[in-house]
């Protein structure tokens, strides 16, 4: 059986194509079998909703008269500083960027209340945004200050860029020290006291295509609520991990990075995020829709949590000091479970990324294909797959 | 002049089963709403209540349930979920003491049980996009 994606566009458009989702494709597959489901089923919907440190946007706020360029100088937006390396009016803001006058963690754990991927869900809300910059002044940008009120509608163009999202699998975070940690996998209570997890599992659009046999470069995705488009590899893009025999990495792997225009996106799928003592960043939204072009890519996106799973590391000592030690695994099914077992307790378990939204986005990018207004991409180029050769490299430091 | 005030009532084992809140009504013509109630026969009794009346009789009123032996405090908080924000992670799960956060196991939706939280606080700044807020 093998399709191809122009015979799924053709049932798109005319609104008779079969879709479902990656959690609904497990109960079709136990029920029917591979063979059958894969002759039924056009796509699948996969979908995340977790936070994504690696993005930001692009801004290109129009000239001020008389003119000013941002280039070489300093722009904040509500406080928080943007990045100006660029021509006179384009900016970028980064999830991360955190307030100049912020404490941070100089009253550990420091509170990061507000920053770039506020910003970003303020700007993606409607609200005026305060922008102050400072400049140098040249004869054809004579302007050295401004304060001004930007909005995205008035704005000439908004477009979210991330340069990593979307996870394929990751780490679950415990802590065997006796002090509480305050990390990016939120706070870890000493003595094992929990252990944090951020995949959809099941439902993450990498761990459903995980040999990367349909997304590619160009892949038309949801993204913070709105269309967005493949357009890398996200960095760190690791495909030679250790991997099951389903194919399915058992450790953090391949990541996408992503594009799109923020001024059709929602803040209901950008959301400014804060993790006490780490810091501010952004909770994104993305679903991925996968072709059904073989019984093959079928089987891959029938993975259950179960037949997932991910390395146990402790964030007190071996993931600060870049230690490859690993104190198990465990499956997304135990993780989901509300405890695991590792080092002989049971760790109490909490999601870092919400299912619960994942699968309404999942479910949304079907609604959007069956209606027909949502048609499937043939990516322009792969990402690099195991063939690739790719080897994530740690910074050695040399001596200068 | 009238006045309406939240208060956190602790009556000890030996006052559980006497009507006490009786006497508020009868002889100090107060207004109740009970916000919370966990009274149990022979032990220890709690109550959150509105109340409200003129403001000379509330005071006699609250110095009636000192007298009596119940401890009085004003509600300082409550915490409340501020819902359109909450994004269902589940980051709170294991932060709170009392598992006042429970994960549906099908849906993986976090629904937030009011009745056990304790407002210890802890869930205020663990909480990601920082969805849960006091209220007076």
């Amino acid at each position: 059986m093998t399709k191809t994606i122009e015979e799924i566009n053709e049932k798109i458009a005319k609104g008779q194509a079969v879709v479902v989702t990656a959690e609904e494709v497990i109960g079709v597959v136990e029920k029917k079998g591979v063979a059958r489901a894969a002759k039924e089923i056009d796509v699948v919907t996969t979908g995340t909703f977790g936070p994504m440190c690696s993005s930001g946007a692009f801004l290109s706020v129009g000239h001020s008269k008389p003119r000013i360029k941002f280039g070489g100088g300093k722009v904040y937006l509500n406080d928080v500083p943007a990045y100006t390396g660029l021509a006179a009016v384009d900016l970028f803001i980064g999830a991360t960027a955190t307030p100049d006058d912020d404490p941070r963690n100089r009253n550990h754990p420091g509170e990061f209340r507000y920053g770039g991927g506020h910003v970003i869900e303020d700007l993606v809300a409607g609200k005026d945004i305060l922008l102050v910059a400072t400049a140098y002044g040249t004869d054809c940008y004579p302007r050295k200050k401004i304060e001004t009120w930007i909005n995205i509608k008035l704005i000439n163009e908004a477009t979210l860029f991330n340069i990593r999202n979307a996870y394929q699998n990751y780490n679950v975070a415990v802590n065997v020290s006796d002090r509480t940690l305050y990390t990016y996998m939120g706070v870890l209570k000493p003595r094992l006291g929990n252990a944090t997890f951020s995949s959809a599992g099941q439902l993450s659009p990498l761990l459903n295509d995980p040999l990367y046999k349909t997304i590619g470069i160009g892949t038309k995705i949801f993204l913070g609520g709105g269309v967005g488009y493949v357009a890398w590899h996200g960095t760190q893009h690791n495909p030679n991990v250790l991997r099951g025999e389903n194919g399915v990495p058992k450790r953090g792997a391949g990541t996408l990075s992503v594009i799109g225009d923020l001024k059709q996106m929602s803040a209901r799928w950008l959301v400014g995020t804060s993790f006490l003592g780490y810091g501010s960043t952004l909770t994104v939204g993305i679903g991925v829709p996968i072709p059904i072009l073989s019984e093959e890519i079928l089987r891959y996106t029938a993975v259950k949590d179960s037949d997932i799973f991910a390395p146990i590391v402790d964030y007190s000592k071996t993931y600060p000091e870049r230690e490859p030690d690993v104190l198990g695994e465990v499956s997304y099914a135990e993780l989901r479970s509300g405890h695991i077992k590792a080092l002989e307790k049971v760790i109490p378990t909490a999601s870092l990324s919400s299912y619960y939204r994942a699968s309404e986005i999942a479910a949304t990018l079907k609604e959007w294909i069956k209606r027909g207004e949502f048609l499937i991409t043939r990516p322009v180029a792969p990402l690099p797959g195991v063939e690739s050769g790719i080897v994530i490299r740690p910074l050695e430091e040399r001596s200068i | 002049m009238r006045i309406s005030k939240k208060i956190v009532l602790h009556f000890p084992p030996n006052l559980v089963d006497k009507p006490i809140i009786y006497h508020l009504v009868k002889d100090y013509d107060m207004e109740f709403n009970v916000l919370k109630a966990s009274v149990t026969p022979k032990e220890e009794g709690l109550l959150v209540l509105e109340l409200a009346g003129e403001r000379k009789a509330y005071d006699g009123a609250i110095h009636f349930l000192k007298e009596t032996g119940v401890e009085v405090q004003p509600l300082v908080k409550d915490m409340a979920r501020q819902e359109e924000r909450c994004t269902h992670c589940g980051a709170c799960v294991t932060i709170c003491p009392v598992s006042a956060f429970v994960v549906d196991p099908v849906t993986r939706r976090v629904d937030f049980v009011s009745d056990k939280c304790i407002a210890c606080d802890l869930c205020l700044k663990a909480c990601p996009v920082r969805a849960m807020e006091t209220r007076l």
